[in-house]
């Protein structure tokens, strides 16, 4: 894209790979996506709506995009923080404290899963001192919350780094020289600044969030009506047989999903001009 | 720095001034540090920890059985299968989507592009559902497959295919903008002087991308080792059969065998770690080279 280039390439083998990625992503990815949709679309109006509006399914719903997009949010506070401190200060073992960033990437979600359960469960390091104050994690809303937060932190710090890193220091001196103290310079001109990625990151956490189902399901308890989250949701309608109801939740969220990709990629796009600028 | 020390007449007080503009005070700097070390701590090095002091709380003798009992090696060699298969499988996808996006012009690109990101977009429980809908006894082949007495679902080849689907992005998604930003002059000048197509991609191609490429097989390998969700739902759960490692840990800790759970689980935190630490070498290296 960059470089202009004739259509016509001197370079072997655009038949073969172009031939051997359509393949591959037509049999992996497209077709089986596409069962999902066609076997919904092989339902009924009525059917349809009683599978992805009851109470049950409903009560999933609020529980998953709440509890997102409160982990969301709370990732584009503190992200921002971790973004900052890690781009603009030093101190002992930042290149450490960099690299773990990325461990919700790398530990599988079960073992975060379970390892966040023993931690907030009342007897854990972390839920016995929750406990005498009156506040339960494990097994609530507020646990289901604490591992969405866990899986979504690397992506707002991922995103804003190199951002911050390109930032150019002579716009906060012309701030700083123009009269404005250091807050001021901050909020009127870093932060509008850092905005696009910001929301990038918050998007990219969120959808991650909407989909997440092994380091939930062992904090959440899984109480129908309560503290059951979509995935779970699907995967008990799948052990009952009832593929069609499993299906059609699948379909409200794999609509959701792609609306939040396309979300992404028009907020990726309005960032890199806003960079460019 | 140093130039412009030696060049510039009074340089003391710009510098100073410019520091005191891009810079926070030492309240501000050290509650933000503090803030950001303790989130950390809480979110990220206590869940941790805890999982290697949950695996040991029985001491090391209990530790090893737990990991040596037949079920946990069944399962172990289960994940490292799927890994054999789906790992290299998408690293071929992975080099050819690259090469076609990258090296050639031809309309619906970025379509592609946004494509082969897809499986990212989908929760990894639909992953497991959609191969259920295609291979499963109620799906489309599924007729055909119980005739012809193939088991995909419910077996090892759906976990493959449910690994390869979500790790399938990790490789493409790599290599796409690192040899888009290489361009193509190296391989045009290798094919003039007369290299064939597979010449000139192992010896200039292949060399320019090995960091980028190993890159992506340490992600697409910590995924596809700890894949849970889309391999619950295709697997079955049968103990020593069709249970991956993270479905063993789910087995054990669902039978309140919570230390033998996080034994097994300690090794995938190895395993995590290790990608950590890799990882971090190849961004130094990558950053060392260009």
């Amino acid at each position: 894209m960059a470089s202009p280039r004739n259509s016509r390439s001197i370079l072997p083998g655009f038949g073969l790979s172009l031939g051997f990625t359509l393949a591959y992503l037509g049999l992996i990815v497209l077709v089986p996506l596409s069962a999902a949709f066609l076997r919904t679309a092989g339902m009924s109006w009525h059917d349809f709506v009683g599978a992805v509006a009851a109470p049950r399914v409903v009560a999933a719903y609020r529980l998953t995009f709440g509890a997102s997009l409160a982990a969301g949010l709370v990732n584009m506070v503190f992200g921002l923080v971790v973004a900052w401190v890690l781009v603009r200060y030093s101190f002992p073992g930042k290149k450490i404290v960099d690299a773990l960033v990325d461990l919700p990437f790398a530990l599988p979600t079960a073992v975060a899963g379970i390892a966040l359960t023993s931690l907030y469960a009342p007897s854990g390091w972390v839920g016995r001192w929750l406990a005498p104050l009156g506040i339960q994690v494990a097994f609530t809303w507020t646990g289901v919350f604490i591992a969405l937060t866990f899986i979504g932190l690397p992506f707002v710090v991922r995103t804003l780094q190199p951002v911050l890193q390109e930032l150019e220091p002579e716009i906060e001196e012309a701030s700083s020289t123009l009269g404005a103290n250091r807050l001021q310079t901050v909020i009127r001109i870093i932060l509008p600044e850092l905005a696009p990625s910001l929301l990038t990151g918050f998007a990219l956490a969120f959808a991650r969030a909407l989909g997440e189902y092994g380091s939930v399901v062992f904090i959440s308890g899984n109480m129908p009506m309560k503290t059951e989250i979509v995935p779970l949701l699907i995967i008990t309608k799948l052990e009952q047989y009832d593929y069609q109801g499993a299906t059609a939740i699948a379909v409200v969220m794999l609509v959701s999903s792609f609306f939040l990709l396309l979300l992404i990629n028009l907020l990726q796009k309005w960032s890199r001009r806003y960079q460019a600028i | 720095m140093d130039s412009a020390l030696a060049t510039s007449p009074n340089p003391r007080p710009t510098s100073a001034a410019s520091r005191r503009a891009t810079r926070d005070p030492a309240w501000a700097r050290w509650l933000l540090t503090t803030v950001a070390l303790v989130f950390l701590a809480c979110f990220l090095i206590l869940p941790l920890l805890v999982v290697f002091a949950q695996a040991f709380s029985k001491g090391g003798a209990f530790f090893l059985a737990a990991v040596r009992e037949p079920d946990a090696l069944a399962s172990i060699r289960l994940t490292l299968l799927t890994v054999a298969i789906a790992v290299p499988a998408n690293v071929v996808f992975g080099v050819a989507a690259a090469w076609a996006i990258t090296k050639f012009r031809f309309p619906g690109k970025s379509l592609l592009t946004t494509l082969i990101d897809l499986p990212f977009a989908v929760s990894p429980v639909i992953s497991g559902l959609i191969y259920v809908l295609v291979f499963g006894a109620q799906g489309w082949f599924g007729p055909w497959l119980i005739e012809h007495n193939i088991r995909i679902i419910f077996a090892v080849p759906g976990i493959i295919l449910a690994t390869t689907f979500v790790t399938f992005p990790f490789v493409a998604r790599e290599l796409i903008p690192l040899m888009q930003a290489q361009g193509t002059d190296e391989e045009y000048s290798a094919i003039t002087l007369g290299a064939s197509g597979w010449q000139t991609f192992w010896r200039v191609t292949l060399p320019n991308i090995r960091w980028g490429l190993l890159y992506g097989v340490i992600l697409c390998n910590a995924r596809a080792m700890g894949e849970f969700g889309a391999v619950s739902v295709v697997s079955g759960h049968i103990r020593g059969e069709t249970n991956t490692m993270p479905l063993h840990v789910e087995i054990l800790y669902n039978e309140y065998n919570i230390t033998g759970a996080f034994a097994v689980a300690s090794l995938l935190a190895l395993l995590a770690i290790a990608t950590l630490i890799l990882k971090s070498a190849v961004e130094w290296r990558q950053k060392g080279t260009t």
